[in-house]
């Protein structure tokens, strides 16, 4: 294996719609922002790999527009997944696995604000005997809570504390979206969305990009003082239908973990991909973090949630917290797909 | 085009519809599924580990393996395994009056199908309870041949 490291990560700030700028002009100040952090000349940087998808941009092959923000002269290697930035960066590193590039550029954007994300989410879903009745994203997270509260897993309280505290972490972040300061006792008077689920349980509505570039040891050591150090990266899928799954639980969570080597060693913090509060407690349970590891100091997606780069965000907000120098060991994930279909596990050293 | 807004700070906006028309074959197993369910009946599949999978697929999820040509048929009545209220119904949602989306464990299977329930009220609702189909008037071999789920006793 060869040793592979984030050397820079950039991001848009996050917000709740962005009325001007289109994908490509959302993109070309980060894509900058980390080609310049980066150290690399661009026509120097082996491989480009981007995630996004048609459904929130409204028209298909609309990634072959946003390679604009890259430039595409001189020519490029490049590459697209109809998946989170996560899984953008995931194809980068087995690209330098296999030797054929140094290092690559992972970008992925997504303005939700264009439609109705919550059915939007609903293509997701199996096309024969789940999508004609229109589950939405919220309803399915509510099916799935329901289950971890009948379970005993956790309760509503718990949920709420989830929220709150991933919103209080989020006053340190200037990028986020949704932040503050709030009172248990008051959101859980707040009455149901789809029940179990209130308002505070599900993730806002997000425009926002982000960008990153890897290298393998030798460049990296070259053009970076703190390189963050990529050492174990996997990812998972459960089944397509809701209803053979053990919603309490995230077996490819635990076996991307596993994979990664999540385990032995201490973990200082995580940044889990959690859009509905209750599946932060679901993915803390699958990789078996202790109570003193501290989870999403960024706020996670309950503070923003642009879709297909919020995977993305927490393994580059993870490295900015080892580079940083909060922290020495991070996990991040990465999640997919209704009620933490398929999942990926990174874990990061600096 | 009469939505459009003039060019300002939030910029042009205008109503884009979007739609990826395709037609797709169902194959042997969902596509006896759904023929079954055209005529009133709902089965599941065996797996070669003898679990009973509803909705039926080609392969066991397990394991990968591929399932049996062992067709059982199931239910009507189920169980609820779990369920979502939904006040406020969405244009995509199947009912226009309050519903729960829910898993419900057909009587002789080993997964949940997911469906609505038509309860007319979240206080009816329950993990557990037990519930029948309540057929649409035509039948055509889709899954909204089954209108959604009522408790039983209530028919």
């Amino acid at each position: 294996m060869r040793d592979v490291a984030v050397i820079a990560y950039a991001q848009t700030p996050y917000v709740r719609t962005e009325r001007v700028r289109n994908e490509v002009e959302m993109l070309m100040p980060i894509i900058d922002e980390v080609v310049k952090k980066a150290g690399i000349p661009r026509q120097e940087i082996g491989f480009t790999c981007s995630g996004s998808t048609d459904y929130l941009a409204g028209q298909s092959f609309s990634f072959v527009m946003a390679v604009d923000a890259v430039g595409a002269w001189p020519p490029i290697m490049e590459s697209h997944v109809e998946m989170d930035g996560a899984w953008a960066l995931y194809e980068a590193w087995i690209k330098i696995q296999c030797g054929e590039v140094d290092s690559a550029l992972i970008f992925s954007f997504g303005r939700s604000s264009m439609g109705e994300t919550a059915e939007t989410m609903t293509l997701q879903t199996d096309p024969y005997t789940m999508a004609p009745l229109g589950p939405d994203a919220i309803s399915m997270a509510a099916l799935q809570a329901r289950c971890g509260l009948d379970a005993g897993l956790f309760s509503e309280r718990d949920m709420a504390e989830v929220a709150a505290r991933n919103r209080r972490n989020a006053l340190t972040n200037p990028e986020a979206q949704l932040a503050g300061e709030f009172d248990v006792e008051a959101l859980l008077a707040a009455p149901y969305r789809v029940s179990p689920l209130r308002d505070h349980d599900c993730p806002p509505v997000t425009d926002g990009a982000a960008a990153m570039v890897i290298a393998a040891a030798d460049v990296a050591r070259d053009v970076s003082d703190k390189p963050v150090w990529i050492r174990g990266i996997d990812h998972r899928l459960d089944s397509h239908q809701l209803g053979s799954r053990d919603l309490t639980k995230s077996p490819s969570t635990r076996l991307a973990g596993e994979r990664a080597g999540v385990s032995p060693g201490k973990i200082d913090i995580a940044e889990l991909h959690a859009p509905f509060s209750h599946q932060e407690i679901i993915l803390k349970n699958a990789l078996g973090l202790d109570d003193d590891v501290r989870i999403n100091p960024s706020g996670g997606a309950l503070a923003a949630n642009p879709i297909m780069s919020a995977g993305l965000a927490r393994i580059g907000e993870a490295s900015r917290q080892i580079s940083g120098g909060a922290a020495s060991r991070a996990v991040a994930h990465a999640t997919s797909g209704p009620c933490l279909q398929q999942n990926l596990v990174c874990v990061l050293e600096g | 085009m009469e939505d459009t807004k003039s060019p300002g700070d939030d910029g042009l906006s205008a109503p884009h519809v979007l739609e990826y028309a395709y037609k797709r074959s169902l194959g042997p197993v969902l596509g006896r599924f759904f023929t079954s369910l055209r005529d009133g009946r709902i089965e599941g599949v065996r797996t070669r580990s003898g679990r009973v999978l509803v909705p039926p697929s080609e392969y066991d999820p397990e394991n990968g393996e591929a399932t049996t040509e062992d067709f059982v048929e199931v239910g009507p009545a189920g169980t609820v395994k779990s369920w979502a209220w939904v006040g406020a119904p969405r244009e995509s949602h199947p009912l226009d009056h309050p519903f729960a989306f829910a898993l419900i464990e057909l009587d002789g299977a080993d997964t949940a199908l997911m469906h609505v329930v038509d309860s007319g009220d979240e206080a009816a609702m329950a993990t557990g309870m037990r519930v029948i189909p309540r057929w649409a008037d035509e039948t055509v071999g889709r899954i909204q041949d089954i209108a959604a789920f009522i408790p039983e006793g209530r028919a």
